[in-house]
């Protein structure tokens, strides 16, 4: 994204915004609570991937979303899919890796950007979610995201986990178990590895795992050179 | 003046009358005292949704005294730990006789968790 439009988005937020934006001073509306008022604002959840670690043809952070989320486990291109296991191959060398792919919770996130309703927005905390109040499936953010992280729920649906309301009509993608993390839980698929291939956890906090390991291990980001700075990384790529 | 009581009367009485047989029949659930008074819940319950979803899904704020959850807890069948099961559950009688569509329940659950959480158990 130029400067630019960075500038002009920033200043449209501003113009419509001016009144709700400080409720007092130094504090932001959107900067309220996030289950736990003292992170406010500074937190940055994020997952760090061992890829060395992942074992080829091991399904289980995807069958645990699956469960968890409420999703039929199908794979037709109308199911709806948060969470996939790829397999790579350098074809020069013949090294192959397995790995787990779902939303990157961009910083920038382009899903965000091209929503034409304010239904696809970033929490303060870097989570990336669809407001599916506020969704009219269109369908522009599916398009949009470089990672191809988001479905559509094409059919309607019933008896959905109380927590994690799902239907016909509008897009979906990993929420990192938002509804976990508000509790203090961690997301299905980490909890569900065996191998402990996904570390997740606060990636501005310095005295977490996941920030101490980012800092000492080489890790890359997927598609670095959108300059999305995703919260999800990648060891071992 | 004689003749005004009378036609009010008149007026009044199939009034009564209708009030009587044609109230929605309601399970009310578990019931119990609600988070506001009956009469203010009535008419605004939808406001308190709306300002909960919005601390919810934007900010993270899962409070649970005013949630759709918490609602559901209460006044789900005692029958079938659900609001919207049968024409008698407690969002679909009034949503009815107001014929007031009801869409909350296209994505939300309208089980009550215990009971969903008994029957997804491993
Ligand atoms: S990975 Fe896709 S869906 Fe997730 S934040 Fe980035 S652009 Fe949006
Ligand atoms: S499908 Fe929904 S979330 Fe995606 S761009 Fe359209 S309105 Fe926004």
């Amino acid at each position: 994204m130029s400067d630019i439009n960075l500038q002009r988005r920033n200043f449209l937020k501003t113009a419509a915004g001016a009144a709700m934006v400080t409720v007092a001073p130094g504090m932001l509306l959107f900067d309220v609570a996030h289950g736990n008022p003292q992170s406010v604002g500074k937190v940055r959840w994020g997952m760090l991937i061992d890829t060395a670690a992942c074992v080829p043809g091991c399904n289980d952070c995807v069958t645990a979303c699956n469960k968890e989320n409420g999703l039929s486990g199908g794979t037709a291109a109308t199911d709806s899919q948060w969470i996939r296991k790829i397999e790579i191959k350098d074809i020069s060398s013949g090294r192959e890796v397995s790995l787990p792919m779902m939303c990157q919770h961009c910083e920038s996130p382009p899903c965000v950007d091209v929503c034409p309703t304010g239904a696809s927005f970033k929490r303060v905390d870097g989570i990336v979610l669809v407001d599916k109040h506020r969704c009219i499936g269109c369908r522009y953010c599916m398009m949009a995201c470089p990672y191809k992280a988001r479905s559509f729920v094409h059919e309607p649906l019933q008896d959905q986990n109380p927590d994690v309301p799902r239907g016909k009509g509008t897009v979906e993608s990993c929420t990192l178990c938002v509804h976990r993390i508000d509790q203090g839980g961690q997301p299905a698929c980490a909890e569900a590895c065996a191998n402990k291939v996904i570390l997740f956890g606060d990636l501005n906090d310095p005295e977490s795992a996941i920030a101490k390991k980012v800092k000492s291990v080489v890790s890359t980001q997927i598609r670095a050179d959108l300059k999305l700075n995703p919260g999800v990384r990648y060891q071992g790529l | 003046m004689k003749r005004l009581v009378l036609l009010l009367l008149c007026l009044c009485v199939p009034a009564v009358w209708a009030t009587e047989s044609s109230l929605p029949k309601i399970d009310i659930g578990k019931g119990g005292e609600c988070v506001k008074d009956v009469q203010w819940m009535r008419k605004n319950h939808m406001h308190l949704l709306v300002h909960q979803r919005d601390e919810t899904v934007l900010k993270g704020v899962r409070e649970v005294k005013n949630s759709l959850k918490n609602c559901i807890e209460c006044h789900a069948s005692i029958k079938d730990d659900s609001v919207i099961a049968r024409e008698d559950s407690f969002c679909v009688a009034c949503h009815k006789y107001e014929a007031v569509k009801l869409d909350c329940f296209e994505c939300h659950s309208g089980v009550r968790k215990s009971a969903w959480l008994k029957r997804n158990a491993k």
